[in-house]
């Protein structure tokens, strides 16, 4: 396909066709061959196309081919004559990141983190289908669903603190779970309090660089060698069945809309099924942020139970990568309120945003970019110009290359487990083979990611962290 | 890539996720070779016993939305019940006014330490989703993984 280059990271698909709006790919030459072998730019153009799309759909660093947007895709609609589509959201709404800081620092878990990320692997249920140990009923189900994180402090799970430091203060505006359907309640009934499988982990982190140390103060980052404790998750199955209820609701409703992708269906925002197709996602937007704050305050009973204390180990932030908002951002010299989407992408605010922690509103949002497993992760700062560049999103992790089956076929789980414990960092899993699908090599150099996010202004460099400890799902 | 003479299903390169065709003398079985495929990225079907019978009952209004419907009640089984699918029997499919109709009973067991659970997919999607039921019938489906 043809592009045409705007500046050493970005290129553009210009308006043609059906498009209504050019589309915008934020990447570096290396990382563009690899977007270019597969569907991520056909799939850019698509979107481009949708009804009421604002200025350009936006292709951020970490992109490849997704189902219906490309997964690192940005696009922002008209409230008026915009859609809402399941298929910009991807299946595990608010798949997102969290990320503890901690007064420790390395020399004082060095010894103990095996039995550290043990004793988490026994208390945070890991796997496919693993059940949480939060039995719950359904109408319990529903309020957790309506109160996200607030619900899970409220039953004595971490303090009122953390929804200060969450997206969406843990709680997503105009989510209603009136509308979730039975399968999607049953589905999230044994899961709630799990981390799932597939690329979701929870990695006991040092601190090894600071690049930006006002930010780092900020974000209560002190020096290389504290330990940090990030946690990646989603939604689970609740989130899966809201998703492709929807998208069936929406294709029986519209069948007569020609599509590019049938996995592109979508609704007028302010349509009942559009609606309704918000309130249940931000259910299930809730429901993950929920499970997060479950998870992370079991880490820091561990903490505390091995280690004597869990002080200090405060909430940095909480980040969504695959969600639609209603946001405010300038279009043609004016705020005007858009319903954004963000599919394995992440908000980065800059400063003085009211939406982001009055602690925070100095420097910007704190923005986490996971690496693959064994690989350093990343925690940037949104930025003002993000807000022209992409509506105020970047990248939100590596991105993978290769299949699963071919990593299955190439990798063995336990030899990773050896190669990682060459490098200084234990792994504990529920299943090698799903380890060997995770193997780092699968997935784009989260580095190179990162430099185009800094070098753009997608997002800026604060600091790198390294694993010392891994629980993979 | 070659296909052996009588093989039920085989994957295909994707870079993210997973992708499949299951083949049948009939378009039924091609579906349940379909659902053997998809259940072997999560666990080995034959380490599973044939214990329980779930008789089950999807409807689509064209051949993909019906397939997508049927797989998707073996990944809601397994995550709401517990239930792990060893073979889809019986499937039987039939073209209705309001479009299309299908009847299986799942037979497998449920989920218990010993069979190990590798692969977790998340949704099976329209993603360059194949129905062919002319010839010798084949259907092609992506998994979100």
């Amino acid at each position: 396909m043809e592009l045409k280059k705007i500046d050493e990271f970005s290129w553009e698909i210009p308006c043609r066709g059906d498009m209504n709006v050019p589309a915008v790919i934020y990447s570096s030459q290396k990382l563009l061959e690899g977007v270019r072998r597969d569907q991520t730019l056909q799939q850019a153009e698509n979107v481009a196309c949708l009804p009421g799309i604002q200025r350009s759909a936006y292709v951020m660093p970490d992109a490849h081919q997704g189902y219906g947007f490309p997964i690192g895709g940005v696009a922002a609609f008209d409230m008026d004559d915009g859609i809402i589509s399941p298929g910009g959201v991807g299946y595990d709404i608010n798949c997102g990141v969290r990320l503890l800081r901690t007064d420790y620092r390395e020399q004082d878990i060095i010894k103990v983190r095996e039995q550290l990320l043990n004793a988490i692997f026994r208390e945070v249920p890991a796997g496919v289908g693993k059940e949480g140990i939060t039995r719950l009923s359904a109408r319990n189900l529903k309020e957790v669903c309506e109160k996200g994180s607030e619900w899970a402090v409220e039953k004595g799970f971490g303090s009122r603190r953390d929804l200060q430091y969450t997206e969406e203060y843990g709680r997503m505006p105009g989510a209603d779970p009136s509308d979730l359907s039975h399968r999607a309640v049953e589905r999230g009934l044994p899961q709630l309090g799990t981390l799932g499988s597939g690329n979701h982990f929870l990695e006991i982190q040092k601190l090894e660089r600071i690049f930006d140390p006002q930010a780092a103060r900020a974000f209560g980052l002190q020096e290389p060698g504290q330990i940090l404790v990030m946690i990646h998750c989603g939604s689970r199955g609740l989130g899966h069945q809201v998703a492709s209820d929807y998208i069936r609701l929406m294709e029986n409703r519209y069948q007569g809309r020609a599509l590019r992708d049938r996995q592109l269906i979508h609704a007028p925002i302010r349509s009942e099924i559009g609606r309704q197709y918000y309130r249940c996602m931000g259910s299930a937007v809730n429901f993950a942020f929920a499970n997060r704050q479950l998870i992370a305050h079991w880490v820091r009973e561990v903490f505390r139970r091995v280690l004597g204390s869990d002080v200090g180990m405060d909430q940095i932030y909480d980040v969504c990568h695959n969600v639609a908002k209603f946001e405010r951002h300038e279009i043609d010299g004016r705020s005007k309120e858009v319903c954004i989407h963000r599919k394995g992408a992440t908000r980065s605010f800059g400063p003085g945003r009211k939406e982001i922690p009055e602690a925070y509103r100095e420097v910007g949002q704190p923005v986490f970019i996971p690496g693959s497993m064994g690989t350093a992760s990343y925690i940037l700062v949104g930025t003002p110009e993000a807000e022209e560049l992409s509506f105020s999103s970047t990248a939100h992790g590596a991105g993978r290359v290769m299949s699963r089956h071919e990593a299955r076929r190439r990798f063995r789980g336990e030899q990773i487990k050896r190669e990682l414990a060459d490098k200084g960092i234990h792994l504990q899993t529920a299943s090698w083979k799903g380890v060997a699908e995770e193997a780092s090599d699968v997935y784009k150099d989260v580095d190179e990611v990162v430099r185009v996010s800094d070098a753009t202004g997608l997002g800026r460099l604060v600091a790198r962290a390294v694993p010392l400890a891994v629980m993979k799902g | 890539m070659k296909l052996a003479p009588g093989s039920k299903f085989r994957y295909l390169k994707h870079t993210a996720d997973a992708k499949f065709q299951a083949f049948g003398d009939t378009l039924e079985l091609a579906f349940a070779n379909a659902a053997a495929a998809l259940v072997s990225l999560m666990w080995n079907p034959a380490e599973v016993s044939a214990a329980i019978r779930h008789p089950v009952r999807v409807s689509g209004k064209d051949e993909q939305q019906l397939l997508l419907a049927y797989l998707e009640e073996v990944l809601f089984l397994f995550e709401s019940r517990g239930f792990l699918l060893h073979a889809a029997e019986g499937v039987r499919i039939e073209h209705t006014a309001k479009g299309y109709e299908l009847e299986a009973v799942f037979v497998g067991d449920a989920r218990r330490t010993g069979i190990e659970i590798f692969g977790d997919v998340k949704a099976v999607t329209y993603n360059d989703m194949k129905v062919r039921s002319r010839g010798r019938p084949m259907v092609q489906v992506v998994v979100d993984m």
